[in-house]
């Protein structure tokens, strides 16, 4: 088999990675500070696919005007949805989570089939992104590459403004001990909401980057959904690090698994998982407190 | 003058009833304890005036104004500061973070963070440590250090001497002292009743959900019958 072949089997596996890293971000953070499992991120990251579809199809404008614009849009959809809904959940026990987010999902899937009908719409790689480009030792297609960077980009950015700046001081206080933060004047309920439209803008983007490289069709919220928990698990509950190191590793496994063992493909990650979880019941770097 | 006032207040966790009929006053500057035994519902006071509990019935009101049922920043906001047992600081963020917290809940700060770092030298040492790798004793500095900076006027303080070294007992002893001379009003929760007629001037005394005797510390020091009767001393 050639290096190069497998190398770019390689940056397949991180572009893929990439996508879950979006995905699991929104959804450990979410996890972490709200203790919500959001059935409905799936739905979410779909949402930002036909957003960006909307926003080049029927507005026409340009791919950047989507990436910037359509996250924006499903971050106030996640907003309105914590304000009225998920804000409910805080003092519930945990089923109503699953039943409230799980329905969630469905009424978004099932809406989206109303308006654009159930078999999915074109969406091409932007003009500027086709072709591939020399890297040295092999040529790779500019769009994935392009991935790559925002991922990379955003991750670093998304470090920077949790540990550095007071928002960020204030999501985590809100992580540690909501309670606490309440106590010491801070109206939790708007941070509350903010992070659920992080989570939500993070998983719209995951959705417009995704948009070109996989079919837009209602389905594809769910059947990222399960993979993305996985990866939320492997990387421990609420850990942004951990959904970084486990989006890459799986995105890996599943490229690979691909390549060399097809019928395995669907397994491997979980097996994966199984294996993390008996040496690490917490993850990579999960916290004691939620589970132990 | 009453900044604080607790009226029959009634409260509950689940189904079981803790607080069956507080009434509670404390005027402006004052540091008064609350005594009792371990359940009789003393944490829960403090969290239902902080408004972490909403009372099942009765009034509480602050500064003339009626609190019941408010949010806890709302509360926060006016003034209140709450020291739990476990000192509540948020392990991920630094120490430095942790001081800066509250102050943007209320517009105006209290001390300055020079003043909190001469008179806590030890939490200028760990400044830029993260909350998790203090000790208790650090920890509790911190707690209180957070309601200074924030400028608050009541400051509800839940056990500050648990699980602390003889020598940091006498260290919070000193420091109750100082905030207490600044201004400060503090309601202070304490199992160590040595160490509450060391700092208090007035105690109220907790028991089976209701405050059944308040006093001077002069008086309590001296009625022994009451102190065995109700804390078992």
């Amino acid at each position: 088999m050639e290096p190069v072949f497998l190398f770019s089997q390689f940056f397949n596996g991180l572009v893929l990675g990439c996508i879950y890293v979006l995905l699991s971000l929104g959804l450990t953070v979410v996890f972490g500070t709200l203790g919500v499992v959001n059935f409905a991120h799936g739905a979410l990251y779909m949402l930002g696919a036909y957003a960006a579809y909307t926003v080049a199809t029927h507005l026409q404008l340009n791919f950047l005007a989507c990436l910037i614009l359509c996250p924006v849009i499903v971050a106030v959809i996640g907003m309105v949805l914590e304000k009225l809904l998920i804000s409910k959940l805080y003092k519930l026990p945990h089923y109503y989570n699953l039943l409230l987010t799980f329905g969630l999902m469905f009424i978004i899937q099932d809406a989206i089939k109303i308006f654009f009908g159930p078999e999915g719409e074109p969406f091409n790689i932007p003009d500027l992104l086709q072709g591939a480009i020399n890297l040295g030792f092999m040529y790779y297609p500019k769009y994935r590459l392009f991935i790559l960077i925002v991922t990379a980009m955003l991750s670093g950015g998304l470090w920077l403004f949790i540990e550095k700046t007071r928002l960020g001081a204030i999501i985590r206080a809100g992580t540690d001990n909501a309670e606490m933060a309440d106590a010491l004047g801070t109206n939790i309920s708007w941070t509350f909401t903010l992070i659920f439209g992080l989570g939500a803008g993070l998983s719209g983007l995951a959705g417009v980057l995704a948009a070109p490289i996989q079919n837009v069709q209602p389905a594809m919220g769910m059947d990222i959904l399960v993979q993305t928990f996985v990866v939320v698990i492997i990387g421990g509950m609420g850990s942004i690090g951990g959904s970084i190191l486990a989006g890459l590793v799986i995105g890996q496994i599943l490229t690979f698994s691909i390549v060399f063992w097809p019928p395995g493909s669907t397994t491997l990650i979980y097996a994966f998982m199984a294996l993390v979880l008996v040496t690490r019941p917490r993850g990579f770097f999960g916290r004691v407190s939620f589970f132990e | 003058m009453t900044l604080l006032r607790l009226e029959d207040v009634h409260a509950a966790y689940d189904e079981s009833q803790v607080l069956t009929g507080v009434s509670l006053e404390i005027a402006k500057g004052e540091l008064v304890t609350l005594l009792g035994r371990n359940g009789a519902g003393k944490t829960t006071t403090l969290r239902t005036i902080m408004g972490l509990l909403t009372p099942l019935s009765g009034r509480i009101s602050y500064d003339g104004r009626p609190i019941t049922g408010l949010v806890p920043n709302r509360i926060a906001k006016l003034g209140v500061g709450y020291v739990p047992e476990e000192r509540g600081i948020f392990p991920s963020l630094t120490v430095s973070e942790n001081l800066m917290f509250p102050s943007w809940g209320r517009g105006e700060t209290g001390w300055s963070l020079e003043r909190i770092f001469h008179f806590f030298p030890r939490l200028h040492e760990r400044a830029s440590h993260k909350g998790s790798q203090l000790s208790g004793g650090e920890q509790q500095m911190l707690a209180i250090a957070r309601i200074l900076r924030a400028k608050m006027d009541l400051l509800l303080l839940d056990e500050p001497t648990e699980g602390l070294a003889p020598l940091l007992v006498e260290t919070i002893g000193t420091i109750l002292k100082e905030i207490k001379g600044s201004g400060l009003t503090v309601l202070l929760v304490e199992q160590n009743t040595r160490f509450a007629c060391q700092v208090a001037e007035r105690h109220n005394i907790l028991y089976g959900g209701k405050i059944v005797h308040t006093c001077s510390n002069d008086e309590f020091m001296r009625d022994t019958e009451i102190q065995h009767k109700y804390l078992g001393v």
